[in-house]
């Protein structure tokens, strides 16, 4: 699907692992932290969402049970705080899968704006469920073990585990849209009923692309409730958080590979640095208003497929000895979906 | 000759609207298969009962020995009954390649589709094939959506018969695409006729179907009217009447052949 060179993914990723080493503020490097974890959650959501067309809004649910799955454990086994507790975040990310099949099960019945109801919906019943259940600690939260690492180092082992959690996700969302299974997620996105004609099982498909979702989201919410040391019910289980991974995705480039990492980088590293340094003004809700307007107007199928339209377009009209025509530069255009993102729910 | 699809006293309501009452139809192993009627008159419901996307208040579906009554549309396919759409219906936002590819697996388990890739040497070179047949292959890397209608079609049929399936429902082939596609598609399914394909067709070009149909059988008001030859069912009265007393202008095609 994307043509994007080799060498960019490698460039891109060393400015990721060398990021922390050359920019060592604890303020920066709590920014990377949290934009890894949204590209993690991102990509993840996207290689469901992006490829099969089923919006879900209920991304929270895996990241809030990711968050519990660390806080719990490590509160019953009376785990110290420290490198150990990293051991969780696979299991936290299996128990989201877990949660995602019943999940899945349900809201996969139906289709379109339903669907995107019905995963609202379950999100609250989670939500809820955090709030009032007796294990959870209710409203008041959970408190995880302190980990008694120094300030100027606290930082850097969450950074490279949260960078591991991108590249894995990263490399699952390749690897099935290379997969005769990822093809089948995106027939279903176009035409489902005729994909099911043509011997595409599309209920299982549609689950087993749900559930391998969750699992790289309930990983960043692990992390998420580890770093932060303290969680509750409300901001794990945040609605907002469902909206924003989706809007990064669509920002990036919706059912693209680099377009969630990108949305994600961007959106959680400006609002970060926006809160941060205008706190309490809301000034980033303004400028993010005018970023989605600016992008909606201008390139509506997310940034990545338009610039990399537009870069197409340039490289045809460098050697335009050949009176090719436009069809066949969307053809060579890569990553592109030529039906405005519009026309999706 | 052997019996390939048969459905038998196929019922349907869709609320007050009986779409199919007892209908009952047979599709002999190689043989063309017409099916035509009025408008409205249950075609395309019998279609979605036999592919499995309709499940029939009552009646039986069987294929080549198999009771496929309640099965589901991917089952259906995975057994050897491919079929194509009124409107046509392809993957837009995928590639003409990939398009012939999401066909391609049939009965594969689901779960192999996540260790494996897009595809194998061997289903590139025969979806490839098949795209040659139909006249797309140099259309391959581009964007289905940016076909055109009669390309569209062609892509539908190729996508159908890259998995092989013993018998194809083409509803509606020759609607909507000018002469001589029609004429390329009529080829098209003589020559796969010919290699042992057996074919149920819907359509309303009376000449399309009184050329190249072994049989037909005429449906009104969700049953079965009368079921011969071309020659036998144009002279027969009943399908006049039938047509006649639909407000088309079809009982002329009909009767002029």
């Amino acid at each position: 699907m994307s043509k994007v060179k080799p060498s960019f993914w490698g460039l891109g990723l060393a400015a990721l692992v060398v990021f922390p080493l050359i920019v060592t503020n604890p303020t920066w490097t709590t920014i990377g932290v949290f934009s890894l974890l949204f590209m993690a959650c991102a990509t993840s959501w996207n290689m469901f969402s992006g490829y099969s067309g089923y919006v879900s809004l209920g991304t929270g649910i895996f990241y809030g049970c990711g968050a519990y799955t660390m806080a719990l454990v490590s509160e019953h086994a009376h785990m110290a705080g420290g490198e150990a507790q990293f051991w969780l975040v696979p299991l936290a990310g299996l128990v989201a899968m877990v949660v995602a099949v019943p999940v899945g099960a349900i809201a996969l019945r139906v289709r379109r704006h339903t669907f995107v109801v019905i995963t609202i919906a379950l999100f609250f019943v989670f939500q809820l469920l955090a709030i009032n259940a007796s294990f959870t600690g209710g409203a008041a939260g959970i408190s995880l073990p302190l980990i008694p690492w120094l300030f100027n180092y606290y930082n850097l082992p969450f950074y490279y585990v949260a960078l591991g959690v991108v590249i894995f996700a990263t490399l699952l969302s390749a690897a099935v849209r290379r997969s005769r299974f990822g093809l089948q997620l995106l027939a279903i996105r176009d035409d489902e009923d005729r994909a099911l004609g043509l011997g595409v099982r599309v209920t299982a498909v549609k689950l087993t692309g749900f559930t391998l979702s969750a699992f790289a989201i309930g990983m960043s919410g692990a992390l998420y409730a580890m770093f932060v040391g303290q969680i509750y019910p409300q901001f794990v289980f945040d609605p907002n958080f469902d909206i924003t991974v989706a809007l990064m995705a669509f920002l990036g480039g919706f059912g693209t590979l680099l377009g969630p990492l990108l949305g994600g980088l961007i959106l959680e590293a400006s609002q970060q640095y926006l809160t941060l340094y205008f706190s309490n003004s809301s000034l980033y809700l303004i400028l993010f208003g005018v970023l989605f307007l600016l992008v909606i107007l201008f390139m509506p199928q997310g940034i990545v497929p338009a610039v990399s339209k537009l870069w197409a377009g340039r490289g045809a009209k460098r050697d335009r000895e050949s009176t090719a025509e436009t069809v066949t530069n969307t053809a060579k255009g890569t990553v592109v979906e030529p039906t405005p993102a519009g026309a999706k729910p | 000759m052997v019996t390939l699809l048969e459905a038998t006293g196929v019922s349907r309501s869709f609320g007050g609207v009986k779409a199919l009452a007892g209908c009952s139809l047979s599709v002999e192993k190689g043989s063309i298969t017409g099916l035509i009627g009025p408008n409205g008159s249950g075609k395309t419901t019998l279609f979605n009962v036999m592919t499995g996307y309709v499940k029939p208040d009552s009646g039986t579906v069987f294929f080549d020995g198999h009771d496929v009554t309640n099965a589901r549309p991917n089952k259906i396919f995975a057994l050897g009954v491919g079929r194509t759409f009124q409107l046509t219906r392809i993957f837009a936002r995928i590639t003409v390649i990939e398009n012939m590819l999401v066909a391609t697996q049939r009965d594969e388990s689901w779960l192999r589709g996540l260790t494996r890739s897009k595809s194998s040497k061997s289903e590139l070179d025969a979806a490839m094939e098949w795209l040659d047949f139909v006249g797309l292959s140099q259309l391959a890397s581009l964007q289905a959506g940016s076909l055109s209608y009669g390309q569209r079609k062609l892509l539908e049929l190729a996508y159908v018969l890259v998995a092989d399936p013993d018998v194809i429902l083409l509803d509606e082939p020759a609607g909507g695409v000018n002469l001589t596609l029609i004429n390329e598609i009529s080829d098209k399914i003589l020559a796969l006729n010919r290699d042992g394909k057996t074919f149920l067709i819907v359509e309303h070009n009376m000449e399309f179907v009184m050329k190249i149909c072994h049989k037909v059988t005429v449906m009104h008001q969700g049953c079965d009217l009368v079921t011969g030859t071309p020659e036998e069912v144009r002279s027969n009265p009943a399908v006049l009447d039938a047509y006649l007393g639909s407000s088309d202008d079809e009982m002329e095609d009909a009767t002029n052949g």
